[in-house]
């Protein structure tokens, strides 16, 4: 059975000065159909470049090296560009971060998510205005048929990202990127936000990749996680596995560096440093200057992922050297 | 939206009268109605001489209201000025306002299809350096707008009539006829000029605002909810750039002027850049006073319309 | 107090400000890191910066004596670029590098000396160029003396006091911009009466107004932010945070829009030669004195070629550093990076 989105060595670079600096470097994943997979890093670690990656929406002057994006086994990357423009999204769409800059200020909502169906889809105007009327009903948005009109400074941040959670739906797509669908947004809209997208994932039975920084959303909605560091995963499990036992020392010092998941009393974690810019990345493993547990081997050649159990997989060498479980 | 009309109108009105006391100042102040009297007679007229063309030329009055409170050239100026009686030349006594209606159709007929034709090929050409950003097509179009910048607008005039009109023979060096016909080959090399000289700046300036433009955020929705280049260009970055573009036209309008200040003297057109030329060749400030003053008054009305149009373009502007 | 005393002084000013700028700029590192940028990348366009500057400087530099032939030659102060053009006048025009003169084909005072030939006086035309340098740097030094700091006072107090002040200068602004700036300059020069200072100053005071908004603009924005509203509840002076915050973070602004202006000025003056209220011996004077030439038969075409290329020349450099500059200093205008 193939996957709903299934990504093989990933790299991604872009030039800097003479040379072409990887910002991914051989990034592989999979996403079920109905499956939520959290992507899971620090900023700068290459999650959302793996999200437009997937778009194939790399800013220029960044470009996609090597590697495989399949949707239902079907290769993206070889994908003519009109036949690319089909794919997206009809069959992935994508939310942003930022629900206040990513709606054209100068178009009604409805106008742009009706050309988001348009786009796709041979029906006229006023039955795509229907249609995203009952959208917007859906994703909880009060008076769908006045909010058409609306410009989006006319709307809060919330119903933004619930125009922009509706835009990406209208079209039934396998799968749904969300790139922190809820950092720019207050707390309490953000349990909203997240309850509307299991809700919705519940119902349809999309794919999700969610990227985020915040494990108290991965812990809310994710079935199982990849953990991030420099353009790599680094560590990759089911929910529950992960949080019960982290194997890298990065997701264990992520773990330990988050309020909710320490025991009151105790001091919080701190990874030492931050994460390097791509220029400075390490030949071998990336995490080595950070690593509480780097020895010898961490300095040569970039450590190889290793079957942990069941779903669960690590690259570090101090996993490989110890004794097997 | 109509308080803010009302507002904007009123600050016009009052930018109106500041315009005219700057130029009270420059040309009863700074330079006085002897001054003037000593420009159009010679630096060696006798007083009285002097004394007899202010009289003749309406300059004799005192200058500031607590001179006279009654008779004034301060109040003469504004109460002139504001109610379009705008008097004569100063050189031949010809009526300001007649020769003001005369230039301003040779005015338009030069500056109307170069400005329609100038911003036209400036958006064209702005989207589609913008749109290969990052190649050597846009490397070479910011140059080329470079180059162009970097010619003064005489060197163009010149150029171009020698070129076209000597060489090549083409068009007609210089000239201006009602028959729409022969206009047409008299106008020609002119508008190409202008055309021509304002297009560098122009396209560079939009190639600017659309490459900002591109880099937003809902560009990058509009591509990922599968719009293709042309149309995330069309409909989404122009739409979202005509507050800046907007903003440019207008402030093109007086520099359109000045470029057809040249022109109009250069190719022989008998409009306000001509009248506007011979007022300072022949030190008329009646007539300069006039023309400084009508198209500021133009300039002032342009700018209220973009303010105005700013509203009907971008949503944000009505609630405030 | 002779005027080439006062230009020769003007000289070592400028020099001695030149060597403190360039102390200031080495021990700043933002100023070292975005000079070291445009080095690497405009090298070409400001070694030709600096040959303009370097000519506009040794033809500010004279004194009087020298081996002048005639008694009254030699009372008369000349600059280091009129002693590499001696003597040689002829009576009219010349062709570049010819031996005889272009009308008639009388042999030449100084056969094959000139050049870039000789105009309607005789007088040689690469000289003429190379004086038009001193002239274009003069209008836009001049006229950035005049405006720059006028737009700085006027722009940093109507954004960081604000109200009444505020109000005032912006219909100031408004009122000057209303008036199309060509005119204005020329209404202006008209006022002011003709010559070099009144043609600087009159270009200062149209050209103030846009500098006087970006500044105004970004004082606003300066004075909102945290650290400056830090040191207004620190109780630190007005003038004090105006020097050591609002100042320094407008620099970059100065820079540029002095650079872009610079263009403009020159362009401008070729079209006040033109309408006659130029400044003497631009190089718009000289493209305007050549429009006829051409219609003459055979054409004489080196008069406006030399004008027109060394003006183009400069302008080119200093649009393409102007541009460089702006990339490197304002970060609004840098590209979207990953």
């Amino acid at each position: 059975m193939s996957a709903a989105i299934e990504v093989e060595g990933l790299e991604v670079s872009f030039p800097d000065g003479r040379w072409r600096v990887s910002i991914l470097d051989g990034v592989d994943f999979r996403v079920e159909a109905g499956e939520v997979l959290a992507l899971v890093g620090e900023s700068g670690c290459g999650k959302s470049m793996t999200a437009l990656g997937c778009m194939r929406l790399i800013p220029k002057p960044g470009r996609i090296d090597r590697g495989r994006v399949l949707l239902d086994g079907r290769e993206l990357l070889e994908l003519p560009v009109p036949a690319m423009r089909q794919v997206r999204g009809a069959e992935i769409s994508m939310i942003f971060q930022e629900p206040m800059t990513s709606l054209s200020p100068v178009v009604t909502v409805g106008t742009q998510v009706v050309e988001a169906i348009r786009l796709h889809e041979k029906i006229s105007v006023s039955a795509a205005r229907k249609r995203v009327a009952d959208l917007f009903a859906r994703v909880g948005i009060p008076d769908p048929a006045e909010r058409l009109d609306a410009y989006p400074h006319q709307l809060s941040g919330g119903l933004k990202q619930r125009v922009m959670i509706a835009m990406a739906l209208c079209t039934q797509p396998r799968v749904l990127i969300a790139d922190e669908p809820t950092t720019a947004l207050d707390v309490t809209i953000q349990a909203q936000i997240l309850e509307l997208m299991r809700e919705l994932q519940r119902e349809t039975g999309t794919a999700i990749l969610l990227i985020t920084h915040d494990l108290g959303i991965v812990n809310e909605l994710a079935d199982r996680v990849a953990v991030m560091y420099a353009g790599r995963i680094v560590e990759e499990a089911t929910r529950h596995e992960l949080f019960r036992q982290p194997r890298h020392p990065y997701t264990q010092g992520l773990l330990r560096s988050m309020p909710a998941l320490v025991a009151p009393g105790e001091p919080l974690h701190e990874i030492a440093g931050t994460v390097p810019p791509p220029s400075d990345w390490p030949a071998g493993c990336r995490f080595v200057d950070r690593c509480p547990r780097a020895f010898d081997p961490c300095a040569g050649p970039a450590p190889d992922f290793q079957m942990l159990g069941r779903g669960h997989s690590a690259a570090c060498h101090a996993l490989a050297a110890e004794p097997g479980e | 939206m109509l308080a803010f009309v009302v507002r904007r109108l009123l600050f016009g009105v009052a930018v109106v009268l500041g315009v005219l006391g700057i130029l009270f100042v420059l040309f009863f102040q700074v330079a006085s109605p002897d001054d003037i009297a000593r420009r159009a007679l010679g630096e060696k007229a006798r007083p009285d001489s002097i004394e007899q063309w202010k009289a003749n030329h309406g300059y004799d009055r005192p200058l500031w209201p607590w001179q006279d409170f009654e008779d004034n050239l301060l109040f003469h100026h504004y109460s002139t000025m504001l109610s379009f009686d705008f008097g004569a030349s100063d050189v031949d006594g010809a009526p300001i306002s007649q020769r003001i209606r005369e230039g301003a159709g040779p005015s338009l007929a030069l500056t109307v299809p170069a400005f329609a034709f100038g911003l036209g090929l400036a958006v064209l050409l702005g989207l589609f350096v913008a749109f290969f950003r990052e190649t050597y097509i846009d490397t070479t179009g910011v140059f080329l707008c470079v180059l162009g910048m970097s010619v003064s607008i005489l060197l163009y005039i010149i150029a171009g009539q020698y070129l076209v009109g000597k060489m090549l023979r083409w068009f007609p060096i210089s000239g201006f006829d009602a028959d729409p016909a022969v206009l047409l080959r008299f106008l020609a090399l002119p508008v190409l000029i202008s055309v021509l000289s304002g297009v560098g700046s122009d396209v560079r300036f939009y190639r600017t605002v659309f490459v900002e433009e591109t880099g937003r955020d809902y560009v990058r929705t509009a591509r990922s909810k599968g719009a293709g280049e042309v149309r995330v260009m069309i409909r989404h970055v122009l739409r979202n750039s005509l507050i800046p573009i907007l903003t440019r036209v207008v402030l093109a309008i007086p520099f359109l002027f000045t470029g057809s200040l040249l022109l109009e003297s250069f190719f022989g057109i008998p409009g306000l850049g001509s009248l506007t030329i011979d007022a300072i060749s022949q030190n008329d400030f009646a007539t300069l006073r006039v023309m400084v003053f009508v198209l500021s008054m133009l300039f002032i009305i342009g700018q209220i319309a973009t303010d105005i149009s700013y509203a009907l373009v971008d949503p944000r502007v009505r609630l405030e | 107090m002779a005027p080439h005393v006062l230009s020769n002084a003007i000289v070592l000013l400028l020099l001695v400000a030149a060597g403190f700028a360039l102390r200031f700029v080495r021990g700043n590192r933002m100023w070292r890191d975005a000079l070291a940028q445009l080095w690497r990348r405009r090298r070409g366009s400001l070694l030709v910066i600096v040959a303009f500057l370097l000519v506009g400087l040794l033809d500010s530099v004279a004194w009087t004596g020298g081996q002048g032939q005639d008694a009254l030659a030699a009372h008369e102060a000349r600059t280091v670029i009129d002693r590499l053009f001696q003597g040689d006048r002829e009576a009219s025009y010349s062709a570049p590098l010819a031996d005889a003169a272009f009308y008639g084909g009388d042999p030449l005072a100084a056969p094959g000396g000139h050049w870039l030939g000789t105009d309607i006086l005789g007088r040689d035309v690469l000289h003429r160029t190379l004086k038009g340098a001193r002239v274009a740097l003069m209008i836009g030094g001049l006229t950035s003396l005049i405006a720059i700091p006028l737009a700085l006072l006027f722009g940093i107090s109507a954004g960081y006091f604000g109200r009444r002040i505020d109000d005032a200068i912006f219909f100031l602004i408004s009122t000057l911009a209303s008036i199309p700036s060509l005119l204005l300059l020329i209404a202006l020069i008209m006022a002011l009466g003709k010559g070099t200072w009144q043609v600087c100053l009159a270009l200062g005071i149209t050209s103030w107004v846009g500098l006087c908004r970006v500044t105004r603009g970004e004082t606003l924005k300066l004075r909102e932010l945290d650290y400056v509203q830090a040191a207004r509840a620190l109780g630190v002076s007005h003038g004090r945070i105006l020097v050591r915050h609002i100042l320094p973070n407008l620099m970059h602004l100065v820079i540029i829009t002095f650079v872009l202006m610079f263009s403009q000025l020159v362009l401008s003056e070729a079209i006040l030669a033109y309408l006659g209220i130029g400044v003497d011996g631009s190089w718009g004077e000289m493209i305007d004195q050549a429009r006829n030439e051409l219609s003459r038969e055979p054409i004489i075409w080196w008069n406006i070629a030399a004008a027109g290329s060394a003006m183009f020349t400069l302008l080119l450099a200093v649009n393409y550093v102007g541009d460089s500059l702006r990339d490197i200093l304002d970060p609004r205008t840098l590209r979207e990076t990953p």
